[in-house]
């Protein structure tokens, strides 16, 4: 189902021809199962893979039925593939994984990853991930995300050998540390400040709806008692004890209703969350924004420093404070020579400084504008996407009160023939 | 003769402030020394049978009036009206207490007028209940509500309490109006017409403390010996009112549980409103849906405090009132079996005993008439309170069923609105502003 609402929001995308992926190529994570290996550090450990299922477009169309390519992955390559993505295109807002732990869980939900419930949403979560990044416009030709849903053996050899982990590392880095931009470019200072603020919303929104599942069930389980009672109460009584018995048993459909009905809302939740994990991954571009600038900044003002070096080297006046100045001052001046050999040298820093700022000023502008795309993009699809997830929070509230209604309607019907 | 009799007769007694008085020209006359019912000045009766005198003399006509279970109590035979209402406190310089207004309309002959209007306080429904009782120990009287809650440490002047308590008042008093026997008590007939000085006066008369001391010594004695030849049916009896006790119970404890739980629940619901209002505040496309969704939330927040309260107010005191019926079934079965262990130890004094024998003859007959009276009124009421409990019970559980059906139905409005508001947004292809 979300493949094919996938599919017709590949068609309405703007007109740029490109060849998204699931154009062309069926795509699903179809089953999840338990292997035990041996780890990196020669333990035993019990891990899940997913089979993600390949089939062309087309086979089904011409009526045939192939069987799907197939292929295992565990979570740990997704998440491979994810950062080898995150470090190629660092200008786009790339698709988030589902949850590595379960978090934001009410007491029914277990928070180990073994338990089937959780594998299965990670199931449908990873299934999610590989549809996002195959509609995406830049990210669906990528070459490495092609193998990884082809190429069982080697694919992790074929990510390595692209050398993605040196940039990583320094990405991560500069990433990490601190540093202030003069001139960033407002719509992203904002960006990232909406980030920051969905990020916070959609915690504290998911963090009460779980504590809401949580009294919810308590408040339906506790009406199975009724159940119980009743009929142990119609068994003493005469003219009461249809009436009573049968009012029990919709008592139990009533308890026994709940399940299906937090089910179904988890999957609200994790509609909620993938936007959770969307808004750090939109803060990741803004970030990566300001570390373009800084850079120009930086190379800008070195390039000024060194052009007033070469002023005042030429003019013969100091104005900027400097060790070679003080010590000139104190030790006598330079010799024209040496003069001559600093200005030459300058100059030559002077003209690469130039190349390295126009350079860097391209960077950015590419950047930006690369960016700035895909985060109009990323704005319409989120707008798009929760707005159904609200309509879908309303349908599922609109079936739990029918569901109520019947139940309490046959409920009465029975205590009416008490 | 209509209008309504009100008390003035103003008090010679204490003196006593009425607070709040909305019951202008008219002076509320609270002795307190109606507190302390005393030795009564009337030491005459020597035995526990006289205080069953007012039905002694007829009571083989009662027996046959007693057939009441083809009775249908229709709201059209129905000539008796009493309403408990308007709490109001009175400050002593000892005590502080409530008393509510009793109104009584009716078009029964035995009333001087047909409007009646008194304040009556909780002792004196506690005296109209033990004199019900004394008068007909085998007779189901309705339960008060408790003299004193001590779960939950609710106080006693609290406003909920307040009307919990009136109400359970007035379907106390409604209760003892439709029964075929106790309505015609003169006791009742009194409690609902007099002054209060009258009032005082009719509550000083009656067994005092000693004859009621001996009631109970007796009662005691009979308990401790306990009966020997319980007809079967009276054990059936016994085991449905234990039966029915702990099931009654347990359906109570349930019911309270589910309140705690819905409040609970209502707790974290009313935090999700407000952060979906949050989340719009940072958006543009979304502001719309999400300030909607979050209007949407709090209407149910306010659905859900209605029908908790509803649960509150309608099935908790009814079922709190039949676990206070069982205690009354077991009580009532204990005092026919009381009558019967009487019985039994005066047949067999009368078997061994030589002497007196005559007095004994006498007595003996006496106490088989009372327990035959008591078994046979036992009997009937107990039909006619089992099918006012099914009425009861039937009545407020479908009464629940309903209003929960009806909660569901306003959340489902509230959540069918939103769904239309944006299908219409769809339909208009986008930027409607629909704030």
């Amino acid at each position: 189902m979300r493949e094919r609402e996938m599919q017709s929001r590949g068609t309405d995308m703007p007109t740029q021809e490109r060849k998204l992926l699931l154009k062309k190529m069926e795509i699903s994570v179809a089953e999840a199962e338990k292997r035990t290996g041996k780890n990196a550090v020669n333990m035993q450990e019990t891990y899940t893979v997913y089979l993600i299922e390949t089939r062309p477009v087309d086979a089904a169309s011409e009526g045939t039925n192939p069987v799907p390519d197939s292929l295992w992955r565990r979570y740990s390559e997704f998440e491979l593939l994810r950062n080898y993505l995150l470090v190629t295109y660092p200008f786009l807002v790339v698709p988030p994984l589902p949850e590595k732990r379960a978090e934001f869980v009410w007491h029914k939900l277990s928070a180990d990853n073994m338990d089937p419930d959780f594998v299965e949403r990670r199931r449908v979560g990873l299934e999610n991930f590989l549809l996002r990044v195959a509609s995406h416009p830049d990210l669906s030709s990528d070459k490495i995300f092609y193998s990884f849903l082809t190429e069982e053996n080697g694919w992790k050899e074929t990510v390595f050998e692209t050398g993605f982990q040196a940039k990583a590392d320094s990405r991560l880095k500069a990433l990490n540390a601190t540093f202030r931009v003069k001139n960033p470019d407002k719509r992203f200072a904002e960006m990232k400040h909406y980030g920051d603020e969905l990020q916070s919303v959609i915690s504290q929104l998911l963090r009460v709806r779980a504590r809401a599942a949580d009294r919810l069930y308590g408040v339906y389980k506790v009406h199975g008692n009724y159940g119980r009672v009743f009929s142990e109460w119609s068994a003493i009584e005469k003219e009461m004890g249809d009436g009573l018995q049968s009012a029990g048993h919709h008592m139990d459909a009533y308890a026994a209703s709940v399940d299906d009905i937090l089910e179904e809302e988890e999957h609200y939740a994790d509609q909620l969350k993938e936007y959770l994990f969307y808004a750090d991954a939109l803060r990741a571009v803004c970030r990566k924004h300001e570390l373009t600038q800084y850079e120009l900044e930086m190379a800008a003002q070195d390039l000024t420093s060194k052009k007033q070096q070469r002023e005042e080297l030429a003019t013969g006046t100091i104005r900027t404070f400097s060790l070679k100045g003080v010590t000139s001052k104190l030790f006598g001046q330079e010799t024209p020579e040496q003069r001559e050999a600093k200005l030459k040298m300058l100059e030559t820093q002077i003209e690469e400084g130039e190349e390295l700022v126009k350079e860097r000023n391209a960077e950015c502008e590419e950047f930006v504008k690369s960016a700035w795309v895909d985060i109009e993009r990323f704005k319409e699809q989120k707008d798009h996407d929760l707005r159904e997830a609200l309509i879908s929070y309303a349908i599922m509230q609109i079936s739990m009160c029918k569901k109520g209604i019947q139940v309490w309607n046959n409920a009465k019907e029975c205590f009416s023939k008490m | 003769m209509s209008g309504s009799v009100v008390d003035n007769t103003v008090s010679s007694g204490n003196s006593s402030v009425a607070i709040p008085t909305d019951i202008s020209g008219q002076i509320l006359d609270i002795d307190e020394d109606d507190d302390l019912e005393v030795f009564s000045k009337d030491t005459t009766l020597s035995d526990g049978s006289s205080l069953n005198a007012s039905m002694q003399t007829s009571s083989a006509s009662m027996i046959n009036q007693y057939k009441f279970e083809e009775e249908e109590e229709d709201a059209d035979t129905k000539d008796i009206f009493v309403t408990v209402d308007n709490p109001e406190s009175h400050v002593t310089a000892i005590e502080t207490y409530i008393t509510y207004r009793v109104e009584t309309k009716t078009t029964r002959s035995e009333f001087d007028s047909s409007e009646f209007e008194v304040r009556r306080r909780y002792q004196d429904f506690l005296w109209l209940k033990g004199r019900l009782e004394e008068a007909h120990p085998t007779l189901i009287v309705h339960p008060l509500p408790e003299k004193f809650v001590m779960k939950g440490m609710v106080e006693r002047f609290n406003e909920d309490f307040i009307e919990t308590r009136r109400s359970a008042l007035h379907k106390f008093l409604n209760k003892i109006a439709e029964h075929p026997i106790f309505s015609s008590s003169e006791d009742f007939k009194i409690f609902l017409t007099a002054g209060s000085g009258e009032l005082t006066s009719h509550k000083k008369q009656g067994p005092g403390f000693l004859s009621r001391m001996g009631e109970t010594v007796k009662a005691v004695a009979a308990a401790v010996r306990g009966v020997r030849g319980r007809p079967q049916e009276f054990t059936d009896m016994q085991e449905y009112a234990e039966a029915f006790s702990q099931k009654i119970s347990s359906i109570d404890k349930v019911t309270q549980r589910i309140v705690r739980e819905q409040k609970e629940y209502l707790e974290e619901l009313k935090e999700c409103g407000p952060t979906y209002a949050l989340w719009s505040q940072s958006e543009e496309e979304l502001a719309e849906p999400l300030k909607n969704v979050a209007g949407c939330v709090d209407k149910c927040c306010k659905e859900t405090e209605e029908q908790v309260k509803h649960l509150n107010d309608h099935l908790i005191p009814v079922l709190h009132e039949y676990v206070l019926c069982a205690d009354t079934l077991k009580a009532v079965l204990r005092r026919r079996d009381n009558i019967q262990a009487d019985f039994e130890v005066k047949t067999e004094a009368l078997a061994t005993k030589k002497a007196d024998r005559d007095a004994m003859r006498d007595e003996l007959d006496k106490v088989e008439d009372r327990l035959e009276w008591a078994n046979n009124a036992l009997k009937s009421d107990w039909t006619r309170w089992q099918k006012g409990m099914r009425t009861d019970l039937r009545s407020a559980f479908n009464d629940t069923a309903e209003r929960n059906v009806s909660y569901y139905e306003k959340c489902l409005a509230v959540w069918e609105s939103f769904l239309q508001s944006q299908r219409t947004d769809a339909e208009g292809n986008g930027n409607v502003d629909f704030s």
